[in-house]
């Protein structure tokens, strides 16, 4: 009973046993539900898992039941970064467990009732309590909010190296409170229109409406709410993984004001969307230069530390360039993390601004291919946010040595594989007809679903190595819940 | 030679682990082993044999891959002859839809029909395309210009929103002749039809060219409504012939037809009416009928309807088609395109006042 007790708390009460659980549930979730699309549906998989799991699904409702599946797959990003920053950011101690305990609970909840719900056949007190797990995840949130108050006196900046006021609060704090408290009214901008639409049962897919010339409000806001949410999910890892980095000095100064007006104006710019539509958009877009530009100064700082730390341990006092170089990519994990920052500029960032300044070419194609196009662009910014968490907690983790090398190397190189081949899926159109797409689509899909496959693969082996070590005495786990 | 010199790396990598202090080094100019050049792996010139090697593999990898994506980039095969595969539906043949409600959409509004009317059965064929436009040109309601047939349209109203392309009276393209993918034949004189696709979907016709057609055979497009309640009858179903889709049920992406077998995933058209429950040379089909008997109301290709998209001037395309997954099959998908959009996956067929 005690060595369950133990687990127990590990999982549920340590930062890195609660990543670990939440990581593991959206891994579980990714496996059994990746089963009802992509290469596993042609092959006619999807159908035997259907009839194998006991899914009740109806044609109707698929729009339906996949918000409902981003939605649980998002409240637990959501709550990893929360448990992230309850961790890196100084929270008091009690602050912290009652965060954690509340998110924790209402992303599970949330998480298996909505996907029984949505998949399961219509239970509507499931409904009830997945729409409950995510109110818990939201209370939660206003506690993070209220914990991470950066103009408390005892959170002053001790530092000089960490941005700061005059006064000597912390910038990186206050970048967090804005985060947070834009997440929470974000929440609510989906919610309210979302509660209205959900009344009547008219679901509908933002990409399904992106032509329509005249928008109702709530379907503005719809689409302005699942924007800003990925977008203030991305600023929130950033800054997460500039906290594990450590990121201080000059860099660190420019940094954290960028982050916060960035993170300020591109809300703004979405909530305006209601009433300022025209120039909503140039809003949102002045909003992320800034945000782009915190970014890379992390990757910079980033990169030149790990350089430097590196060199430091070689012992290596005038590095060559060559040196340099291999002291950047020894550290995959470190090297990843930043590196994927930079890598969304290539296929998320560059090709959204293409498309919006080419969108006369564009609104040329037949709806469903800008469909396709707007579908693969947000995936792929949700799935490079995945690859950063991944090497994050194997970072936490600390795997080593070759395990390090392999895990890592192969989440990079593997992903970004799969991300820019669906870059030129979604963008074929551009160079390549439709009568003569096919060997494209095929190779492009075959080097997708293989680069996907192969990250699913390796996070699989990790999973099953924390299971494993959860069964041992005294295995990682005790000591990472010590 | 990278790629010999390639294989021959391979080789020297297998060797490598038989001749335990000693390897053979692989000439990266004649591509071939040689061991009298065999040394210490830790000497400069091995490390730089290692570096090549590393390199001609680099080189190989995306030769390959641009190899590849050249390729996919190559015209398509669309002039392989075809065996005319008989469905035994009449592609002359129209059914009349009767007046009154219907459940509209994916949320299940209340659908009216004022009018009852009449609708074709299948997709216009190319062999009834390419007759129309003998007897158009003919008659001067179409002609041709350069490799285009093109015909005149009367325009649409412009309200100068953004990203409003105008579309102004004048003529405008029904049909290029110049896509290779295009089914029909021109001598310069008389429109024929690639032998095999007579009762193939005509496609690669823009919606003036659909617009044309019916109207030339005193009918017109359907509207959006006429030709949803003539997909769905007048219960909820999903799909034309029911509530679930089977593969055999429709021409969709990955349906493993026999014309997909023949040229990829993304398949070709088949015959209209081709899902009918008969069986071709053993490839069972199930019968994909909507209620009032039309066939090919969901996949194969999309169909042009009437009406236009205030605002942007897209006009509506239904019923999915051979390059979507099943779920876009299903009765209320719609799909949009300015009206001058052609493909080889957008056809039509039109409707006509009740007599």
């Amino acid at each position: 009973m005690n060595a369950i007790i133990l687990r127990f708390n590990y999982l549920f009460r340590s930062t890195k046993g609660l990543v670990l659980v939440a990581i593991a549930l959206i891994s579980l979730v990714t496996a059994i539900w990746g089963m009802l699309s992509g290469p596993l549906k042609e092959w006619g998989i999807s159908d035997v898992a259907v009839r194998l799991y006991g899914m009740k699904l109806v044609e109707a409702e698929r729009e339906g039941r996949i918000i409902m599946l981003y939605h649980t797959i998002a409240m637990a990003v959501v709550a990893i970064e929360t448990y992230l920053i309850t961790a890196l950011a100084p929270v008091k101690k009690e602050q912290q467990a009652s965060i954690n305990a509340t998110i924790t609970v209402g992303y599970t909840v949330s998480l298996i009732f909505g996907l029984a719900f949505g998949y399961f056949g219509h239970n509507f007190v499931f409904h009830g309590l997945f729409i409950f797990g995510q109110s818990l995840v939201f209370f939660a949130g206003v506690m993070l909010a209220v914990a991470l108050w950066p103009w408390h006196p005892e959170y002053r900046v001790a530092d000089a190296a960490y941005a700061h006021t005059r006064s000597g609060v912390s910038v990186e704090r206050i970048a967090l409170f804005v985060m947070a408290a834009a997440t929470l009214g974000s929440a609510l901008f989906g919610a309210i229109p979302g509660s209205l639409f959900g009344r009547e049962f008219e679901v509908f897919l933002a990409e399904d409406i992106i032509r329509f010339p005249v928008k109702t409000p709530l379907q503005l806001a719809i689409i302005g709410h699942l924007h800003i949410m990925l977008t203030l999910i991305a600023i929130a890892l950033t800054l997460i993984v500039g906290r594990w980095f450590d990121f201080k000095g000059r860099l660190h100064h420019w940094a954290m004001p960028l982050m916060i007006a960035g993170a300020l104006i591109i809300t703004a710019g979405v909530w305006a969307i209601l009433v300022v539509r025209p120039i909503a958009h140039m809003i949102i877009n002045v909003g992320s230069t800034p945000v782009l530009l915190a970014s890379w100064l992390l990757v910079y700082f980033g990169w030149r530390k790990i350089i430097r730390v590196r060199l430091a341990a070689q012992k290596i006092q005038q590095p060559r360039l060559g040196q340099k170089l291999s002291a950047l990519l020894h550290d995959p994990l470190k090297f990843g993390m930043l590196w994927q920052i930079i890598y969304m500029n290539f296929v998320v960032t560059a090709i959204g601004i293409f498309m919006a300044v080419r969108l006369k070419v564009i609104r040329e194609w037949p709806l469903r291919e800008e469909q396709i196009a707007l579908t693969g662009h947000w995936h792929i910014l949700a799935g490079i946010i995945a690859t950063i968490i991944l090497l994050l907690y194997a970072d936490m983790t600390g795997l080593k040595e070759k395990a390090r090398q392999w895990f890592g190397w192969i989440v990079i190189i593997a992903s970004d594989i799969a991300f820019a081949a669906v870059s030129l899926f979604e963008t074929k159109r551009l160079f390549v007809s439709e009568a003569g797409q096919q060997s494209l689509v095929d190779i492009t899909m075959l080097i997708t679903d293989a680069g996907l496959a192969l990250t699913l693969v390796v996070l699989a082996a990790l999973m099953v190595w924390r299971l494993a070590d959860l069964f041992r005495g005294r295995g990682r786990w005790a000591k990472e819940a010590e | 030679m990278s790629a010999e010199c390639g294989v021959q790396n391979a080789e020297c990598e297998v060797s490598s682990f038989q001749i335990v202090r000693f390897q053979p080094v692989c000439d990266r100019r004649s591509g071939v082993t040689d061991l009298r050049r065999a040394e210490n792996r830790d000497s400069p010139r091995m490390q730089k044999a290692g570096v090549r090697r590393i390199f001609a593999i680099c080189h190989l990898l995306f030769a390959n891959l641009l190899l590849l994506f050249l390729s996919a980039c190559a015209a398509p095969v669309t002039t392989a002859a075809l065996t005319k595969v008989e469905t035994g539906v009449d592609p002359e043949a129209w059914v009349k839809v009767p007046a009154g409600e219907f459940v509209l959409g994916q949320h299940e509004k209340r659908g009216m029909i004022e009018q009852p009317y009449e609708i074709m059965v299948t997709d216009v064929t190319n062999a009834q395309y390419a007759r129309y436009l003998n007897a158009a040109l003919t008659q001067g309601t179409a002609r041709m210009q350069g490799d285009q047939v093109v015909g005149y349209y009367s325009g649409d109203v412009f309200h100068g929103h953004k990203h409003e392309k105008e579309i102004k009276a004048g003529d405008w393209l029904h049909v290029s002749l110049a896509d290779p993918s295009l089914r029909l034949t021109f001598d310069g004189k008389t429109f024929g039809v690639k032998p095999g696709y007579e009762n193939h979907p005509m496609t690669l016709v823009t919606w003036f060219g659909a617009k044309a057609y019916c109207e030339f055979y005193g009918g017109r497009l359907p509207s959006e409504l006429e030709w949803e309640k003539a997909a769905r009858g007048t219960d909820n179903r999903p799909f034309p012939w029911g509530h679930e889709i089977k593969l055999n049920h429709a021409n969709a992406y990955a349906s493993r037809d026999p014309f997909e077998r023949l040229i990829g995933k993304q398949g070709d058209t088949t015959p209209v009416g081709f899902y009918n429950g008969k069986s071709y040379d053993g490839y069972q089909t199930a019968d994909g009928r909507s209620p009032y008997g039309l066939y090919d109301m969901a996949g194969n290709v999309w169909q042009w309807t009437a009406d236009l998209q205030e605002g942007i001037h897209d006009r509506w395309l239904r019923g999915g088609s051979k390059d979507n997954y099943g779920y876009n099959l299903r009765i209320w998908e719609y799909n949009s395109a300015r009206p001058d959009y052609a493909s080889p996956s957008v056809g039509f067929r039109c409707a006509r006042v009740s007599k």
